[in-house]
């Protein structure tokens, strides 16, 4: 069985930061894999080592600058990853997801996966579409937020779909398929300083729109960032100053009035 | 004439809130240009559901009476035929498990642009301002489209639709592609039992990810043992297996109301927020002035939990 698991490397926001225009400054962003692609990698790995994929690639949309982050992928355990990059898509403030889905979907069309892996959501812009989006464009079957994979493939694989409050659906979804996974579904592993080298010399393919025969003009968003603004705080909160022995006793005298501890 | 279809959300034969708020979503944005609003309600008992959907200036309800529970199959096939027959400018669906489970499928076999997670919605009848957050709710940001699109509402932005509506009911009954059902939902299963019910406790130290290790939970352990308070926790420290289910506060976990939650170590994330945004008094002890948690806080330290949380300790002892 061949995995697929898309990958991105997202930016991560300073405590104090500044915008400029419809973007956080260069300055005030610090980028990461995304966290829940980890969580997926994990799982495509495991399967792996289960013996039950033979093959797991990691696909990106992103620049070059990004592949530090798209070798975390490779360092470990994918076999090999495609960074897809065009100058069309660098022209543009947000990658909506019909866009994401034509780029992702023409990769899953040229490698034929079994199973595509994407994480629920991208910590930065927070969609949480692209995964079914993908599925549903390339005729796979799909699931949301998976947060238990059973280790038997057949024609189907059982799982879990975490909803809200504590409850779990079971579900069994017919392959090919999409799965969106969710934190939590395993314990993702540091890249070791051997896969970190390894992963130096694991193919990493780089492919422009016409390479995946992709008109540019399907890629242009059809959403427009018009605005971005720190948002108004609604609450008139109490900040206490001071060292951390001043701060936590006007704590402790509020939790002492509201009856705490005693 | 912007005319709205709602899709309803319910599950085990109950209507979701989120249906209600979606309702008020697509209330506010029919009438801004004097368009209709079409709830569809999709499986179960439907005629019960319709019944309970009725809401306050909905014009429609669509009943599509096709198996029990939710099946992202069943609602991507009726979704797309009821917008081809319906034709309205926008579909406005619960940012939900579920309806992210669908709503992109909708939108991607409709060819229209999809938004998530939106807390704000203002349309001219053709241009669509919709608000949404990024970075973990550090930026608000505005997109806008042309024309139609298929949108998910966050949950708790808008107030629930009350009042009973003079809806029209009717059923619609669209040819489902039985052979292109590929998944089946076989059951559900309640994950967060055990020994404590965090939900009934009165006071929580909560901790999350700012406490960086296992070992140093230690401290608000004794935090808690010193108030008498409960332990909870966000996401990040159940997924790391440090606390069990059990503890975890938020939409995917229990949802609190406590006199006093102190936040200790946490972003105040989107899905987090939901779970204890009802407690009395909430204090956050975050280094980051700027985190979201600061937004619904009552009290704030912004100062390293590692400094306060002793500190405080020491005051209780
Ligand atoms: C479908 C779905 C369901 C989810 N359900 C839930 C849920 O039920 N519950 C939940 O909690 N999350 C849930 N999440 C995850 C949620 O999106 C966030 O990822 C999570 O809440 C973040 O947890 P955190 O605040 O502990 O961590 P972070 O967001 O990483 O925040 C850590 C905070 O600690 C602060 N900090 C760091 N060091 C220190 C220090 N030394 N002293 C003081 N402060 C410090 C930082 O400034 C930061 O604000 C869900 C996500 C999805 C997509």
């Amino acid at each position: 069985m061949k995995i697929l698991v898309t990958v991105k490397e997202v930016g991560t926001v300073e405590d104090e930061f500044d915008i400029e225009g419809t973007t956080i400054a260069d300055r005030s962003l610090n980028v990461d894999l995304n966290e829940w692609d980890d969580y997926a990698i994990e799982e495509a790995v495991q399967l792996q080592e289960a013996g039950i994929a033979d093959e797991v690639v990691a696909v990106t949309i992103g620049p070059e600058d990004c592949e530090q982050t798209i070798r975390q992928a490779l360092a470990k355990g994918a076999d090999r990853a495609i960074r897809v990059w065009d100058d069309a898509i660098a022209d543009s403030d947000l990658l909506d997801v019909g866009a994401k889905t034509e780029i992702l979907g023409a990769v899953v069309e040229d490698e034929a996966p079994d199973l595509v892996l994407t994480g629920v959501q991208a910590d930065d812009d927070s969609f949480g579409a692209t995964g079914v989006s993908v599925a549903d464009a390339v005729g796979y079957e799909w699931a949301a937020v998976v947060n238990h994979l059973e280790r038997e493939f057949d024609d189907a694989v059982s799982l879990r779909r975490e909803l809200e409050g504590g409850v779990e659906e079971l579900t069994t979804v017919e392959l090919p398929a999409v799965l969106t996974i969710q934190t939590g579904i395993n314990e993702p592993r540091y890249a070791s300083l051997r896969g970190i080298r390894q992963a130096q010399r694991k193919e990493l393919a780089v492919a422009d729109l016409a390479e995946l025969g992709i008109d540019e003009d399907t890629v242009e968003p059809t959403l427009e960032l018009t605005e971005m603004y720190e948002p108004e705080s609604e609450s008139d909160v109490t900040v206490w100053e001071g060292g951390a022995d001043d701060t936590a006793s006007e704590l402790a005298a509020l939790l002492r009035e509201k009856g705490v501890a005693q | 004439m912007t005319d709205v279809l709602v899709v309803a959300e319910h599950r085990r034969g109950e209507v979701r809130d989120a249906s209600y708020e979606v309702i008020t979503a697509g209330r506010e944005l029919a009438a801004e240009t004097g368009g209709e609003l079409h709830v569809a309600v999709i499986s179960g008992t439907v005629d019960g559901f319709a019944e309970k959907c009725n809401r306050d200036g909905v014009d429609a309800v669509h009943t599509v009476d096709h198996g029990e529970e939710f099946n992202h199959g069943v609602y991507s096939q009726t979704v797309t035929k009821l917008f081809d027959e319906l034709a309205p400018q926008y579909v406005l669906v619960p940012n939900s498990v579920n309806g992210l489970d669908y709503a992109p499928a909708v939108a991607n076999r409709l060819g229209l642009p999809i938004v998530t997670d939106t807390i704000d919605l203002e349309s001219d009848g053709d241009a669509l301002t919709a608000t949404r957050e990024m970075y973990g709710g550090k930026v608000e940001t505005t997109v806008a489209l042309e024309g139609e699109a298929v949108v998910t509402i966050r949950g708790a932005e808008w107030p629930a639709a009350e009042g009973t509506g003079d809806a029209t009911v009717e059923s619609f009954d669209p040819e489902i592609d039985e052979s292109a059902l590929g998944s089946n939902v076989t059951g559900f299963e309640e994950v967060a039992g055990g020994d404590v019910d965090i939900s009934d406790a009165e006071v929580l130290v909560s901790v999350g990810r700012g406490i960086d290790e296992e070992e140093n939970l230690e401290i608000i352990r004794d935090l808690a043992d010193a108030l008498g308070a409960t332990v909870s926790s966000s996401r990040p420290i159940v997924d790391n297996g440090w606390l069990p289910k059990n503890r975890q506060v938020g939409q995917s976990g229990k949802v609190v109301t406590p006199d006093v939650y102190i936040a200790i170590g946490i972003s105040g994330a989107v899905q987090h927020v939901a779970g204890m945004k009802g407690s009395d008094t909430i204090v956050a002890i975050n280094t980051d002035p700027n985190a979201p948690i600061m937004d619904i806080a009552d009290y704030a330290i912004h100062d390293d939990l590692f400094d306060v949380v002793p500190a405080l300790t020491a005051e209780f002892q």
